[in-house]
């Protein structure tokens, strides 16, 4: 069955910040939709990411490999989490990541993932 | 033999596509089927005559053929298998091919050209590649065709239609017509493609018309077979009403020097009573439903025009009432300029003015166009001409530019005073 990339999107600055209301209900509506994704077998994979700064982009280049600080793209958006779902069709896709955009309150990007 | 390839090519092409994607399973290679089969209709056909049924005759020699090469080239086969991933979800996909399939009939199936329909207005493709692919594969049109018929470079068109047929292939796009659940979405996305289609053909009437394909007759072509295929949706009919009524004016608004003829100033004479008449059937039979929609208000608004025998005839209170009812349900700055023409009409350019105070349309020609009209009604010769000039600096076509500068012109040299 094919599989989406179904990834959350928000400022780069963006912290969550557990102890706020907001952020609870967020979590709550989160647990509840990946619930929901393991008993309807759509679940492949889920997981939340730690803000963008705290990445490192690391490279290759004739044998060297070098390092640099901060996320690979200079955006303002950043990637904040990510959901791997298998779904029958994009429609069964799109109707997924419209749950995921409701439970988030975020902007949800789906890819099909290739294969 | 009234009948010409070229005819049926028009027709046919598109519903033949839409079986094909079904039956093959992938877009590429039913539009390499069809076209091959065309080509064997032109050898064939001169000879022995146009079959009876020359779509059924397209789909099995298209199907026959694309079958055949899948099985000279093994690598196309494992294409063909992956290419079924484009799977149907309301019918059984078709078994992979066997023998006695070469001597199976295929016809065209209606329905897959509403799976066509909104499998190419799918809502994950910008509206432009929506456009660009509904041309292509229900129309038939060459590429170059489209590129030429919205003045883009054929390049430019090639990589829009390759990019949104790559999208729904990688995206595996079901193919079928989507659930009651979603049908008004989807079909909302259908319907407004469509109706793009048809302004562009329309708003292009003026200078360059004749080296263009004419959209607006595609546009309408597309909106018979919707209708046909759709016959219970109230906005599929209200489309369709809108651009016959809109079509019947087309040869009044623009006059002997290319330059556009207003609404109020057309020759009514020159309206198409055939397409005023169907038009109408259309509206009642929408009125009947009593379900409305934005198409068909905006047709009902198209049937008051039409059946005042001069402008001054117009019933333009029934006009606001309706753009009052179009509001209601699309409440955006264009519909709130229309209703402010209207009141204008109804209740003087003052009237018309305090109804525009609160739109907010500032690059957008016909707002400034409008407000221009009414200011010179309503006597502000200096503040008119400042609005023309924004208008015409804003128009795209040189028969609206002749237009709005000879409107220009009387406002400038007419005397100052009120006479709306």
């Amino acid at each position: 069955m094919p599989q989406y990339l179904l990834s959350v999107w928000h400022d780069d600055d963006y912290v969550l910040d557990f102890a706020t209301p907001d952020a609870q209900r967020r979590v709550a509506q989160v647990a509840a939709f990946n619930d929901e994704l393991q008993r309807s077998g759509a679940w492949v994979f889920a997981a939340g990411l730690h803000p963008a700064s705290s990445a490192t982009v690391v490279r290759s280049s004739g044998g060297e490999v070098s390092m640099t600080d901060g996320p690979y793209a200079e955006t303002k958006e950043q990637m904040g989490g990510f959901w791997v779902v298998q779904a029958a069709d994009l429609d069964v896709a799109l109707d997924l990541a419209g749950r995921a955009a409701a439970a988030s309150e975020s902007p949800i990007e789906v890819r099909p993932m290739e294969g | 033999m009234t009948d010409t390839l070229d005819a049926v090519f028009r027709r046919e092409a598109g519903r033949c596509t839409a079986t094909l994607i079904r039956v093959l399973g992938d877009i590429d290679l039913a539009e390499d089927a069809v076209a091959e089969a065309f080509v064997i209709a032109a050898e064939q056909w001169p000879k022995r005559g146009i079959p009876p049924n020359p779509g059924g005759w397209i789909t099995t020699t298209a199907r026959n053929r694309a079958i055949d090469r899948l099985r000279r080239e093994s690598t196309r086969v494992e294409r063909y298998i992956a290419a079924h991933r484009m799977h149907t979800c309301d019918t059984e996909p078709d078994p992979t091919p066997e023998d006695e399939d070469l001597d199976r009939f295929v016809d065209v199936v209606p329905d897959d050209q509403l799976r066509l329909m909104f499998l190419c207005c799918h809502p994950a493709l910008a509206a432009d590649a929506q456009v660009a692919l509904t041309l292509r594969l229900l129309g038939g049109l060459e590429t170059s065709e489209i590129a030429s018929a919205f003045l883009l470079p054929e390049a430019t068109m090639a990589q829009r239609i390759v990019r949104a047929k790559r999208k729904l292939r990688h995206n595996h796009a079901p193919y079928r017509i989507p659930g009651a659940a979603e049908l008004p979405d989807r079909l909302h996305a259908v319907l407004a493609s469509i109706y793009l289609i048809y302004t562009e053909g329309h708003t292009a009437t003026a200078g360059v018309a004749l080296t263009r394909v004419d959209l607006s007759t595609e546009a309408i072509r597309l909106g018979r077979v919707l209708a046909t295929l759709m016959p219970d949706e109230p906005e599929v009919i209200g489309l369709l009403a809108l651009m016959l009524l809109t079509e019947a004016r087309r040869s009044a608004r623009v006059d002997a020097d290319g330059s556009m003829v207003r609404l109020a100033d057309q020759d009514r004479a020159r309206w198409n009573p055939n397409l005023i008449e169907e038009g109408h059937g259309l509206v009642r039979a929408c009125l009947r439903r009593n379900q409305p929609g934005p198409f068909q208000i905006q047709a009902a608004i198209a049937a008051v025009h039409s059946d005042a025998p001069t402008a001054t005839d117009t019933d333009w209170s029934q006009i606001v009432a309706l753009y009052d009812q179009l509001y209601a349900i699309q409440p955006n700055p264009v519909v709130a300029l229309n209703r402010a023409v209207a009141v204008g009409a109804v209740d003087g350019p003052s009237a018309g003015l305090d109804a525009l105070a609160t739109v907010d349309l500032g690059d957008y020609q016909p707002y400034h166009a409008a407000r221009a009209d009414l200011l010179i009604r309503a006597g502000h010769t200096d503040e008119a001409i400042a609005a023309y000039d924004r208008a015409i600096e804003l128009t795209a076509t040189s028969a609206e530019r002749e237009f709005l500068s000879r409107q220009r012109q009387r406002a400038a040299t007419t005397p100052h005073g009120p006479h709306g």
